[in-house]
């Protein structure tokens, strides 16, 4: 296990050092001057030349890469030329609310997505069958943009049940410390149920949103993979032994057929992380989408550069720990990893 | 199948099919409700979108068209280079695919049209290469286990050169999970070139692309709905067609997968 781990922790490392490269060239693939861009089109030629002399640009390739990897390892991702702040402060901050939304994305598409394969295989060819695998490739199938504006249209709009966007009514929002934000969280250190209660109203159509294309992918595959163990033998014994379907299914197959679910819902993350962008633009959601997106549409490098390596750090990791977790719950891997 | 064929007879005959100019502007009737002269109404310039849909679905098999064929031919290449030859050549490529992969493809493809620039024909290229390293994986898998094959090894003993053996005997035997990936792919390339022009990061404003009809009007879901209804069910329609199809093609080309 050690080995494996090992190994896998510098194959991360090998791709973030990839990614680091990636992203140190974008200043430089990124047509125009970053000094210019920086300063705007009316700065004088000595205050962009200092601008150049203090970000290195001056500087052979080799030397400008060192010095960024020498900053990265300080946590010194620059700051933001757009609000001034320092970029590793700004990650700090709208990282929850992203983290909050992807959670709360995962864990409905988790207990449905189980919900609605375990349905679907049990009933193999019949017509629940059917209609979840069909409702399953339309998840896969929608525009996710979309799919929030219609839940909005329907569930906010016409039906009134939903809000339309934000974190937390206004009126509460004055009540509550910001001591983590992550809302839930804070409404709670705070002892405001009315409050908690509101975050995760504000939380639910974001959050399936987001989650209804993982949803789908987990349906899928929670299928595929419990059939295959409804066709082993120890299956057909416990049936002989005359345990009910929900026994043999709940207590035998199921936790057989999660297995590859796991490395599945540790692959979906990754999608989230992508997709929470495009959710957090439409719910108006301060998270690290909307940040980047805005970071993007001001072409503010700093803010770009540290976000896409964050976000890369935390896919990489999350997809280590699926590994790690698969490992641990499957000892084959291990086997096949240590006889590489 | 019956979706796709629908989508490209209507992006075939869209001159003789649609009411309106996508250009054609009339402010005096913006957000007109669907009527007998806009049958899906107008947007918020007055122009009809029944019109603008159409033509909006030519932009959308193009960007699905243009996308795939780059990433299945510069992923098939990087695949059958690392998977025939394999040591550093190997190592190299698929190191290089593995940074691809490190990234979300939203973000990537966020990144890519930050260097290039916003643009559709760059939201092509973006995509197209955040899905190069699917096709390269498939490629090298499936190279590595045909290059061993009998009739491979045959091939080279009677002289054959590396890309002789490779274009007559490798490629035709890996070509089945290429046309399946690549049938999905269509899907998710017209999907997330959508997502682009929605963050405002693809089609240029003006131009009947769906992902940008959603992003000029999503503000307006509650004063006209039709805006914003009509282009997403275009688009989830589409890839919907693409899924089915490529779900079909892998029952048929791929006995193992219908078995579960």
């Amino acid at each position: 296990m050690t080995a494996y781990l090992i190994q896998r922790l510098l194959s991360m490392l090998l791709s973030l050092l990839g990614v680091s490269i990636l992203v140190f060239w974008m200043v430089h693939l990124i047509p125009g001057d970053p000094a210019l861009m920086i300063l705007g089109e009316r700065a004088n030629e000595a205050a962009l030349q200092e601008l150049r002399q203090q970000m290195g640009l001056d500087q052979p390739k080799a030397v400008q890469y060192a010095r960024f990897l020498s900053d990265l390892s300080r946590l010194d991702l620059g700051r933001s030329f757009r609000t001034k702040g320092l970029v590793a402060e700004e990650i700090g901050r709208h990282f929850p609310p992203t983290a909050e939304l992807t959670l709360a994305a995962m864990l409905f598409a988790i207990v449905f997505g189980i919900l609605a394969g375990v349905i679907s295989a049990i009933n193999r060819g019949g017509f629940w069958d059917f209609a979840t695998m069909f409702g399953a490739l339309a998840g896969v199938s929608i525009p996710i943009f979309w799919l929030g504006l219609m839940l909005i249209l329907l569930f906010a709009h016409q039906l009134d049940l939903f809000p339309v966007s934000g974190r937390l009514d206004a009126l509460l929002d004055l009540e509550i410390e910001r001591r983590t934000n992550f809302m839930l969280l804070d409404t709670l250190l705070a002892g405001n149920l009315a409050a908690f209660a509101d975050a995760v109203w504000h939380l639910i159509l974001p959050a399936v949103t987001l989650g209804t294309v993982p949803l789908a992918i987990i349906t899928r595959m929670t299928r595929s993979s419990l059939l295959e163990v409804l066709n082993q033998q120890y299956i057909t014994t416990a049936y002989a032994k005359g345990l009910s379907q929900w026994i043999v299914v709940g207590k035998h197959a199921l936790k057989n057929s999660l297995i590859p679910v796991i490395t599945v819902i540790g692959l979906e993350f990754g999608y989230l992380l992508g997709g929470a962008i495009l959710t957090e633009h439409i719910f108006s959601w301060p998270g690290i989408g909307s940040w980047l997106l805005k970071a993007v549409e001001a072409r503010d490098i700093r803010p770009i550069q540290g976000g896409v390596l964050f976000i890369a750090a935390l896919f990489m990791s999350v997809n280590l720990i699926v590994d790690l977790l698969y490992a641990y719950i499957d000892p084959r891997i291990r086997i096949q990893s240590a006889a590489v | 199948m019956i979706i796709l064929t629908v989508f490209v007879l209507i992006s075939v005959s869209v001159p003789f099919l649609v009411t309106h100019q996508p250009d054609e502007a009339d402010i005096s009737k913006r957000l007109a409700p669907p009527s007998r002269t806009h049958w899906l109404g107008t947007d918020r310039v007055g122009k009809d979108v029944y019109s603008r849909l159409l033509y909006g679905s030519r932009i959308s098999i193009k960007i699905g068209l243009v996308a795939v064929a780059g990433s299945v031919l510069i992923g098939s290449l990087f695949g059958l280079l690392a998977g025939y030859y394999g040591g550093q050549i190997d190592n190299l490529l698929m190191r290089g695919m593995d940074i691809l992969l490190a990234l979300p493809s939203v973000l990537l493809a966020i990144v890519i049209v930050t260097i290039l620039g916003a643009s559709l024909t760059n939201a092509i290229v973006a995509v197209s290469i955040v899905y190069i390293p699917q096709y390269a994986r498939i490629l090298r898998a499936a190279v590595l286990k045909v290059k061993e094959l009998e009739y491979v090894l045959a091939a080279r003993a009677v002289g054959a050169s590396d890309w002789h053996i490779l274009l007559t005997v490798v490629i035709p035997n890996c070509l089945a999970p290429l046309i399946v990936q690549a049938t999905l792919g269509m899907g998710s390339a017209i999907l997330d070139a959508a997502g682009l022009s929605f963050l405002g990061l693809g089609a240029k404003v003006g131009q009947p692309e769906w992902g940008l009809m959603l992003r000029d009007h999503f503000t307006l879901i509650r004063q006209a709905p039709w805006t914003v209804l009509a282009p997403g069910l275009a688009i989830f329609s589409m890839v919907l067609g693409f899924n089915l199809l490529g779900d079909a093609l892998r029952d048929i080309l791929d006995p193992q997968v219908k078995t579960t």
